[in-house]
């Protein structure tokens, strides 16, 4: 398998806090990862300093071969890196509509974004239905597909989701992990950052234990989710 | 038929206003910052008119035209060297540089350009309208300050509903990060949002000069605060506001001036402002504050 994306010893500072410390990984083309972790461990600041909301101390982030930690990013958008990020930041004052609009700024062909504006409405049909409407009267599922909706307009080679089931009810907590292994089947790349564990493990083909910014545990997510150690951690069981 | 032609008089002045409150506004909406050297930038706009048409006999509409070139510069250049390095800093910092930037601007005016006023050119030479038998006049620059508002604001309305850059504005102005995700170069749209209201205060400042007949380095500070409070008025960060802001502004001014008294015309303006502020603090078309979730 081709690696799509590495990161190198990545230290990332909050002021002089420390919240990444030579994190290191990898991410094979067509291969779901999760990162998990309990809260502050640093989930959140690596995919910001991947998508270049943060800038490393020092560090490198591969991307097809080709250093992008330098690379400002909105440029990244365009290389094929999307990031829905934490808390879905929808912009609440634009309609469904225009948002999904603003996901695809990157490209140009008006047909295209169309046809990908109706392929994002297909999976997630209840967006077509409050298209018009706007995303800050949506409630928490709506938003979180609405973002993931506007990330996928760039049609990205692979996407990074931080939290997409935080707050969610257990059975909209279902609909997106559906949609991601929806996502996957579609040949994107995806990056998971989960609190949720347990959901996080069972779709994804490897993953990585952050423990108060670095990584302890890597390896299988089937075998993860039977070692020891991690169940007690973050299995709760 | 006075009243009447009190009220052309004050939609003129608050056309004026109100395509000085948009620069104000949009910087607001898009980078957060109140833009103080706006006032000056005008001013400097309508030297730039000057010394073109007095000093090289260059034609009205193109010197107004160098004008504007001028100023979406400035405006450009302004952003990049004093503001965009404070674009983490605490907005107390910004607003100082804001102000001391606005300084810059009149005392390099008063070096270069001297303290003693200059007449202001005659660009604006649309006939005057004669209605009702001769009974109402109204000046040729008084019908160009509305026509220009309308059209300004018509342009502005169409090119943020319509174009990607103005979508890309709506969205930096809600949530810098996510636009960034979404693809959009951030600093570009600020940069563009400074050169748009640049380019509208040299505009404004033809329109002010026009009225007044008179330029100094300081043309620009009384009607930079005045648009600023049409922009409060109005709800900062309102494009619509801006406009509304803007022509109440002055058609309070002009009428106070003409039945209250002259004098007391500014006070009027900003007490208006204070009892808007208090029954509606986010002003007329503002979206009161929300925490975000």
């Amino acid at each position: 398998m081709n690696t799509l994306l590495e990161v190198e010893n990545l230290n990332v500072y909050y002021g002089v806090i420390q919240a990444i410390k030579n994190v290191s990984f990898t991410v094979g083309e067509g291969e779901v990862i999760a990162l998990i972790g309990s809260n502050g461990a640093g989930k959140t600041t690596t995919l910001q300093t991947i998508t270049g909301m943060l800038t490393p101390a020092s560090g490198r982030i591969i991307f097809r071969g080709e250093d992008v930690t330098k690379v400002p990013g909105h440029k990244l958008v365009e290389m094929g890196i999307s990031h829905v990020p934490e808390g879905r930041r929808v912009f609440s004052q634009l309609s469904v509509y225009e948002n999904l609009k603003l996901g695809s700024f990157t490209r140009n062909n008006k047909s295209e974004i169309e046809s990908s504006i109706k392929r994002v409405y297909r999976s997630f049909p209840r967006l077509e239905e409050r298209k018009n409407q706007l995303a800050g009267t949506l409630s928490g599922g709506e938003q979180q597909m609405l973002a993931m909706g506007r990330a996928l307009m760039s049609v990205p080679i692979i996407m990074l989701m931080d939290e997409p089931s935080m707050g969610l009810s257990p059975i909209l907590v279902q609909e997106i992990f559906h949609i991601i292994e929806e996502i996957k089947r579609g040949g994107t790349t995806v990056l998971l950052v989960e609190q949720n564990a347990n959901k996080a493990l069972q779709i994804a083909d490897r993953a990585y234990v952050l423990e108060t910014g670095s990584i302890v545990k890597e390896g299988k997510a089937s075998e993860l989710l039977n070692d020891e150690a991690v169940r007690k951690a973050y299995l709760a069981s | 038929m006075s009243f009447l032609s009190f009220l052309i008089s004050g939609i003129s002045l608050g056309s004026i206003y109100a395509i000085m409150a948009l620069g104000y506004t949009m910087v607001y909406g898009i980078a957060k910052m109140l833009n103080f050297a706006h006032g000056d930038v005008i001013m400097i706009g309508s030297f730039v008119v000057y010394y073109a048409v007095t000093g090289a006999g260059i034609p009205a509409p193109a010197a107004v035209l160098i004008s504007v070139v001028v100023c979406t510069f400035l405006g450009i250049a302004i952003e990049k060297v004093a503001y965009k390095p404070l674009r983490r800093a605490a907005s107390l910092a910004v607003l100082i540089t804001a102000i001391g930037v606005s300084y810059l601007l009149q005392n390099l005016a008063l070096l270069f350009f001297g303290a003693d006023p200059k007449i202001f050119p005659n660009v604006i030479t649309l006939p005057a309208l004669n209605l009702f038998g001769g009974q109402l006049v109204i000046a040729g620059t008084t019908v160009m300050s509305i026509v220009a508002n309308i059209l300004i604001m018509i342009f502005l309305m169409l090119f943020i509903k319509k174009t990607k850059q103005g979508q890309a504005m709506l969205a930096v102005s809600e949530d810098k990060d996510a636009a960034m995700l979404c693809g959009i170069n951030v600093n570009g749209t600020i940069s563009l949002t400074f050169a748009i209201g640049s380019g509208l205060a040299a505009i404004a400042g033809v329109l002010l000069c026009s009225q007044y007949n008179q330029l100094t380095p300081y043309t620009g500070s009384l009607p930079g605060i005045k648009a600023f409070t049409a922009a409060v008025f109005g709800g900062i960060g309102s494009i619509p506001g801006a406009f509304f802001g803007g022509l109440l502004l002055g058609v309070i001014e002009i009428l106070s001036s003409a039945y209250i008294s002259s004098q007391l015309a500014n006070a009027i303006v900003f007490a208006v402002l204070i009892i808007v502020l208090l029954v509606k603090p986010s002003g007329l078309f503002g979206r009161p504050m929300r925490e975000k979730v």
